[in-house]
């Protein structure tokens, strides 16, 4: 089974949960930048979480599967549709052979996660498959994807995982046939409701003034328009040291935000470098990165601060949720 | 061999997944071979839950995921804290030396024309001719301090501080692989086509990056590094023979 491309979009690519264990050889982690929706994604179509997903951003690509498949798709809302028939967001999916899924008008957020059952199957490199862009490695030929692309994809059984779902394909017309929304609890992009980022404080925090502290935590900060997957760069008022910082270069997370000397912070994404030297005045919980990843240049974003204790905590109740999730999706399996 | 870990460090977290460990504040050689044990440690005795094992110039960031850092039967503590006290236990105890044998590896560069743009400009600014830059670029001792910034790409301390250079005022947006540049008292090799701020003065034609490679860095921290001054017509024949 393999998925065609026919149209591209503006940059489409294969990422998965990123290339772990080699940052130490200057190798960035790469991955999704919404790991909440690529994960759920990758549930919703009867797969582990880590498995490849096309990170699909601002516009869609136009694909067609060429055997039955069982797709979901998470994040922001693209309009997909097949045929005249738009696809729901969020649930299980199975597509006939042969259909082709386009997406429209940009709803809500900035990347969708198409994740298909048995993950697309590229050969991984250091132990992911994630394209890491620059570099020309990983994911499909290590670079976004292309008109006429083949995406080849993994073993699995698409029409037994629902079998409701491929019932219900086979006795009508309809072009795909989803779970119904009232078969389990609606799942909700923790971005649906708009609210300031929660952030620890950085390492540096205490290097910024009284002024640049208080002005990180009630101004807002507008999304830039080069920002990419590396970072998202933010403009507000300025965030100046106290005194001249010299920095020797160490190691950066996802979510860390980091002052260059012109003030304007920047919040460092999946395809960040190892190591950087620009003071750190915070670091965005884990679980506010989906808001980030799923911010539009010109947006505007605001930050709050919790303990390192509270974005813990509210980081293990998330992975709570997600096993939430994965076991009502799985409690599915046998009632569909 | 003990390095001398008692006391001298610090632990603080950056951000919710990772963690710094410090040994210092300047970039000094003994301060760094502190890091790379430490580090070496940590991969060799992998702490559950740790991801990623981070060595830079005076720190170790470690990586890791919350929800597999073992509670054990202190329940009441975030994974943050649990963490701190394992690494705290490691450091306490003091961590010996892997003895890697320090290597010296050399590099051949082709310095100035279109492959080091800047040479002339490092000479002129320095007060010494182009030559005289190369054959102190060559002569000085360089070690290899961490690798980040791109895949494989070396920090090297010990440049002659008679070429020491800031950063250039507006950085580039291409810089090609394989070019070897100078910026104060370091020495790198640019190993990806990316922008950057050093001052270029020369190109080699071997890859420090092998992404597919059992080892895919040519260099590892710790390394010595020497810089060996090749033609260009060398330089052609070099880039020749690779596949």
């Amino acid at each position: 089974m393999s998925v065609r491309v026919l149209k591209p979009g503006p940059l489409s690519s294969l990422q998965d949960l990123g290339r772990t264990g080699y940052q130490r050889f200057g190798v960035i982690v790469s991955g999704v930048m919404d790991e909440w929706s690529h994960r759920v994604a990758n549930l919703l179509a009867g797969n582990l979480d880590d498995q490849a997903t096309i990170e699909i951003t601002l516009m869609g690509p136009s694909l067609v599967f060429e055997a039955p498949a069982l797709i979901a798709i998470c994040g922001a809302d693209l309009s997909p549709r097949i045929g005249e028939t738009p696809v729901p967001q969020c649930r299980p999916i199975l597509v006939r052979a042969g259909s082709q899924l386009d997406f429209g008008r940009r709803a809500f957020g900035c990347r969708a996660y198409l994740a298909v059952h048995g993950g697309f199957a590229v050969a991984p490199v250091m132990g992911s498959r994630s394209t890491y862009l620059r570099a020309g490695f990983g994911g499909f030929e290590g670079r976004a994807l292309r008109k006429g692309d083949l995406l080849e994809v993994g073993d699995g059984n698409p029409q037994e995982q629902f079998p409701a779902l491929a019932r219900r394909l086979g006795s009508g017309g309809d072009a795909f046939a989803g779970v119904p929304e009232d078969a389990f609890e609606p799942i909700a992009h923790p971005a649906i409701a708009p609210r300031a980022l929660r952030t620890v404080a950085g390492q540096q925090w205490d290097a910024f003034t009284g002024e640049a502290q208080e002005r990180f935590l009630d101004a807002e900060f507008r999304v830039n328009a080069n920002s990419d997957r590396m970072g998202y760069r933010l403009e507000g008022p300025g965030l100046a040291l106290r005194s001249p910082l010299e920095m020797i270069s160490e190691g950066v997370a996802f979510g860390t935000v980091q002052v260059p000397p012109d003030g304007n912070p920047i919040v460092l994404m999946a395809d960040r470098q190892t190591a950087g030297g620009y003071p750190k005045i915070a670091a965005v919980a884990s679980v506010d990165l989906p808001l980030i990843a799923q911010a539009v240049p010109q947006q505007g974003l605001r930050f709050a601060r919790v303990s390192l204790e509270q974005a813990q905590r509210l980081y293990l109740e998330r992975e709570l949720a997600i096993e939430r999730i994965r076991r009502s999706i799985d409690s599915l399996r046998g009632a569909q | 061999m003990e390095h001398g870990t008692g006391g001298n460090w610090r632990i603080d977290p950056v951000g919710d997944r990772c963690l710094m460990i410090e040994f210092g504040q300047r970039v000094d050689p003994q301060i760094n071979q502190t890091v790379h044990a430490m580090a070496d440690y940590l991969l060799e005795h992998p702490l559950p839950g740790v991801t990623d094992v981070v060595p830079a110039f005076t720190t170790v960031a470690v990586h890791y995921r919350p929800e597999l850092i073992a509670a054990g039967d202190s329940t009441d503590t975030i994974p943050y804290r649990r963490l701190e006290r394992a690494i705290e236990a490691i450091l306490t105890r003091g961590v010996a030396s892997t003895g890697r044998a320090a290597r010296t590896v050399e590099i051949p560069v082709c310095y100035g024309g279109e492959f080091g743009p800047d040479l002339d400009e490092v000479a002129t600014a320095c007060g010494l001719t182009p030559g005289q830059v190369v054959e102190l670029h060559g002569a000085s001792d360089h070690m290899v301090y961490m690798l980040g910034f791109a895949p494989g790409f070396p920090y090297m301390g010990g440049l002659d501080p008679r070429l020491a250079m800031p950063r250039r005022s507006t950085p580039r947006v291409k810089i090609p692989a394989g070019t070897v540049a100078i910026a104060r008292e370091q020495s790198a090799v640019y190993t990806l086509e990316t922008p950057g701020g050093w001052n270029l003065i020369g190109r080699t034609p071997i890859e420090l990056f092998t992404p597919h490679a059992s080892s895919p860095t040519l260099l590892r921290p710790g390394d010595h590094v020497r810089f060996v001054p090749i033609s260009q017509e060398q330089f052609g024949n070099w880039a020749e023979r690779r596949p």
